[in-house]
């Protein structure tokens, strides 16, 4: 059944994603200037992105000599694209833009392009640290993709069905983060990494002098921090109809409940952010290969135990 | 006509980034044309309606792509794959081959006499792909999981340069490795 919402919504929905961004990047300065001991007031804190943004977007652009510039430029305006396009299926409310049929599967398949977004936006400098810096970020993916596309299956399975808006019907009793806590955190740690953010920014790490990103300037580091920032946002509140029972809750209309929830984990994300160093590579991979992999099929399995218990299929 | 219009553009992208990947002189830009050149194929299966198979051709190659761009540099001939490079090989070769290889195609597209469709789509067509691929054609995917699974495995034991028993002794007795990175596992 096809409940999505009118068209005219598709307009509205990057407005909210960049409005739930600048929220996030607000608090985020009011996180970090508490953790570096100079508070930053709030009212500073909350007219910082603009800020930001006016002076990228007066500022020099940065071209490295022989660059491919060509490939730069897809790859950043691929990254905010990316984040517009998987939001699509996200339920705003009960109802999301696009009900796809395969939604689950969409959201995976538009969230993967940061992969080549952040390899193009390194490559294209032409500059070590750059270079560096997006090799890193395959380097993650082929960590966090397995475990994350697991944590989605797993969420198909205990609905029985790869629409969102069907995953959201399942959750009218019981959260799936109740019967799927492992695949609920492998999801969450899955959103951080591929928005190259936290403790997974070592593809834009201070150590590289900024990684992929140390070559942008101006109008292009706009558009990839744009980008990054709106990739955590999707992805977050993709935690909400997934794991978070979508827009279900007493009292607050469904749109509430999901705006509620998706500020939640925004704020558990930022909140977490700067008590936990930058992984390494070598570590991550190793840790999601030997111990998050097989820990999220067993979550599948489970899951899928329970499913046919009940008499599903 | 909208649905005509799309099948054009659609279908002339796959066949100009195609054939564009051998026209470029960086193996980034190659590779990334070849994604497009994919996406565009996506698009043209998404449009006949088979939308589980169009999503995941475009999740799959996506990545598949980028595994390639870091592969492919990482063995070209000049250091970094920074340098200008050419796609061709064997020239005459390749065009024979590939001249005939059209031809071959294109003779068997118009020449068979295609059959009538009978009966309709089932409803759910991610239903009905999983359900063929779980019960008739079961055996033909258990054999080709473990066949891949297999490969995988072979491949990562003849690459890896030290195995558990450099790592960890020759009884494997030893309580830490000594890797020089260390992994975040602790073994």
């Amino acid at each position: 059944m096809n409940v999505a919402l009118p068209l005219g919504w598709a307009v509205l929905l990057p407005v909210l994603l960049l409005a739930v961004a600048w929220a996030a990047v607000a608090a985020d300065v009011v996180v970090a200037g508490r953790a570096a001991g100079r508070p930053v007031p709030w009212t500073t804190a909350a007219a910082l992105p603009g800020r930001e943004a006016l002076r990228l977007l007066v500022g020099q652009r940065r071209r490295a000599v022989a660059g491919d510039e060509l490939l730069r430029g897809v790859g950043g305006a691929v990254l905010p694209i990316a984040a517009l396009l998987a939001a699509a299926v996200l339920p705003l409310g009960l109802r999301p833009v696009a009900d796809l049929g395969v939604g689950i599967v969409w959201f995976n398949a538009m969230e993967v392009f940061a992969w080549a977004a952040v390899w193009l936006v390194g490559w294209g400098a032409n500059s070590t640290m750059s270079l560096i810096g997006g090799y890193r970020f395959v380097a993650q993916g082929l960590g966090w993709e397995l475990p994350h596309m697991f944590a989605l299956i797993t969420a198909a399975i205990g609905a029985q069905s790869l629409r969102v808006s069907d995953v959201v019907a399942a959750q009218q009793g019981l959260w799936f983060v109740v019967i799927m806590p492992v695949a609920f955190v492998a999801f969450l740690l899955s959103v951080a990494a591929m928005a190259f953010w936290g403790p997974f920014g070592a593809p834009v790490g201070r150590d590289l002098a900024g990684g992929a990103a140390a070559e942008l300037g101006g109008v292009d580091r706009l558009v990839v921090l744009t980008g990054r920032w709106l990739l955590l946002v999707a992805a977050a509140a993709m935690a909400v109809p997934l794991f978070l029972g979508g827009g279900h809750g007493p009292w607050l209309p469904a749109w509430a409940w999901v705006l509620v929830k998706t500020l939640a984990v925004l704020a558990a994300l930022v909140g977490l952010r700067h008590r936990i160093p930058t992984i390494r590579m070598e570590r991550w991979t190793e840790f999601s290969l030997v111990v998050l992999t097989p820990a999220t099929i067993a979550q599948a399995l489970v899951v899928t135990l329970v499913v046919l218990g009940e008499g599903g299929v | 006509m909208i649905t005509l219009a799309l099948f054009v553009v659609l279908a002339a992208t796959a066949i100009v980034a195609g054939a564009l990947v051998f026209r470029v002189d960086s193996m980034a830009r190659a590779t990334f044309l070849l994604l497009l050149s994919f996406l565009a194929v996506a698009g043209l299966v998404l449009m006949t309606g088979l939308q589980y198979l169009g999503v995941v051709i475009v999740l799959m190659m996506v990545i598949e792509m980028v595994v390639m761009a870091v592969f492919m540099i990482m063995y070209m001939m000049n250091p970094a794959g920074l340098m200008t490079m050419t796609m061709f090989h064997n020239t005459r070769g390749a065009v024979a081959i590939a001249a005939t290889v059209f031809v071959a195609l294109a003779a068997g597209a118009l020449v068979v006499d295609w059959p009538v469709r009978g009966g309709v789509p089932a409803p759910d067509l991610t239903m009905a792909l999983g359900e063929s691929l779980m019960s008739g054609q079961m055996l033909t995917m258990m054999t080709l999981g473990v066949t891949l699974f297999a490969t995988i495995v072979g491949s990562v034991v003849l690459a890896t340069g030290r195995g558990r028993y450099d790592r960890l002794g020759d009884d494997l007795g030893a309580a830490e490795s000594d890797d020089r990175d260390r992994g975040g596992v602790g073994r």
